[in-house]
């Protein structure tokens, strides 16, 4: 076993069972209903600014062109404007793809060797991009399905995606298909990290320990609907609490379950602006993708150069034009 | 290089709409939205005092009664249900579930509503009409 994944799935297993026994046994449910959300979120509130208004402050002076395409050039060639954009229009097209596509992710090679034994290969992997748009797209919905807890009345958009979602109408409840999407990406990334040697090398718990707890949610959260349910009114009413600042615990059981993934959505919460999972606002600042390629077009003079004195030709030759002329050299100026 | 308006300008859209659910229900939400309705009782549900299982047991479970009923009878045709509490009852939605809560509205509904679940049942099933 390796430690970076055993470490992580025993924290999260541990902070369920935490959670699970406090709200369940303990009577905790005002830390674990209340408390802690609030605090998780005024957490990741100021944390997430206190990151960006970091990386404001750090100046990025010159472009970094990446070689993913041919840049503006000589009229007769091609130029690859949205791997190598040139305006800003074409930045903000490859930003938009970069972020609702993750076209980087599609650039995913693995090294290997041919089947002689002695050849590189580089084999052109799909997986990784695939399992990423799954995860994140599902995530995305859930999340915005789950404003139906903090929205009343609840808002068309919502109900909108609810029915999409729950087009296939099997199973009671209702089968929401990003639920199990979210489960099925969040699993596959999980055991691409486990499975793949080179990968679990370079694996850190800070890898596994999200994936693990977004896993924790999403088992939580299925749980709660199709296997063990919890009371979904009591549970509106307790969310409602929290989005309108009357926070209460409603009379009547929810259920340890509910603040199990209660527990784990305020943890990856509070978590994300000292983690990866800072990419979420960091993709935006990504310097390789957010400027234009136009190095050779426009000169960029990093800002905090100091003053260099310099002595041109022409002063040079000011200063000696007599001597340069006794020796008969050639001048410019007579 | 100086983006740092822009970069706010992005961050405080961002926290704009994180933090939807608690503007969206200070603008638009009822004051009372926190509170629960209170799925309304007929005289003839509260005179028979228990439904066919226990009430925290009804509250989350049943759909699965229904989905159970709804097999029983068309698929087994069995119409008789019986209940963990001995009693036997006639599995039909219309004629055994709202002969008691014959107040859609304000029985289904309320929590219905209230949590944007939207079941089909009354896309076949009829339901008795509501009456002043």
């Amino acid at each position: 076993m390796n430690a970076a994944y055993l470490y992580s799935l025993i924290a999260v297993v541990l902070l369920g069972l935490i959670s699970y026994a406090g709200a369940e046994a303990a009577g905790l449910e005002v830390l674990f209903g209340v408390i802690i959300p609030y605090l998780a979120l005024i957490v990741f509130l100021i944390g997430f600014a206190n990151k960006i208004l970091d990386w404001t402050k750090s100046p990025v002076p010159f472009r970094i062109p990446t070689t993913m395409g041919q840049q503006k050039s000589l009229p007769w060639i091609k130029h690859n404007k949205f791997d190598s954009p040139y305006t800003t229009g074409q930045v903000v097209i490859r930003m938009v793809l970069e972020i609702l596509l993750f076209r980087s992710l599609l650039k995913n090679l693995r090294t290997g060797f041919g089947k002689d034994g002695q050849k590189i290969t580089y084999k052109w992997v799909v997986w990784l991009w695939l399992f990423a748009l799954m995860f994140h797209y599902s995530f995305l919905v859930v999340v915005i399905r789950h404003l139906r807890f903090f929205a009343e009345p609840v808002p068309f958009f919502v109900t909108m995606i609810e029915r999409v979602d729950g087009m296939l109408q099997i199973m009671l409840p209702n089968l929401f298909i990003s639920g199990v999407v979210l489960l099925a990406g969040a699993s596959l990334l999980l055991l691409r990290r486990v499975l793949l040697p080179k990968l679990v090398y370079i694996s850190r718990p800070a890898d596994f320990f999200p994936l693990f707890l977004i896993i924790g949610i999403a088992v939580t959260g299925l749980m709660m609907r199709y296997v063990s349910k919890v009371d979904v009114v009591r549970v509106k009413e307790l969310t409602m609490g929290l989005a309108t600042f009357q926070p209460s615990i409603p009379e009547g059981t929810i259920g340890g379950l509910f603040y199990v993934h209660l527990f784990f959505v305020s943890l990856l919460v509070a978590y994300i602006p000292f983690s990866k999972l800072m990419h979420m606002g960091g993709v935006f600042l990504s310097p390789t993708r957010n400027l234009p390629n136009n190095s050779r077009a426009k000169r960029h003079v990093n800002p905090w150069n100091y003053p260099v004195k310099t002595h041109t030709y022409e002063e040079y030759e000011d200063d000696f034009r007599d001597k340069m002329k006794e020796a008969g050299l050639p001048v410019e100026k007579e | 290089m100086n983006d740092k308006n822009k970069i706010i300008a992005g961050l405080i859209i961002f926290f704009v709409v994180l933090l939807f659910p608690f503007w969206f229900n200070l603008i638009f939400g009822a004051a009372d939205a926190a509170t629960a309705p209170e799925p309304e009782l007929t005289d003839k549900a509260k005179q028979a005092e228990t439904c066919v299982a226990e009430t925290d047991y009804m509250r989350t479970e049943h759909m699965q009664i229904l989905d159970q009923w709804r097999d029983m009878v068309t698929r087994d045709g069995k119409r008789i249900y019986k209940a963990e509490n001995g009693k036997e009852y006639e599995a039909s939605l219309s004629n055994t579930c709202m002969d008691c809560h014959s107040n859609k509205e304000k029985f289904c509904d309320s929590c219905h509503n209230y949590t944007s679940v939207d079941p089909y049942c009354w896309d076949c099933h009829t339901y008795p009409e509501e009456t002043e």
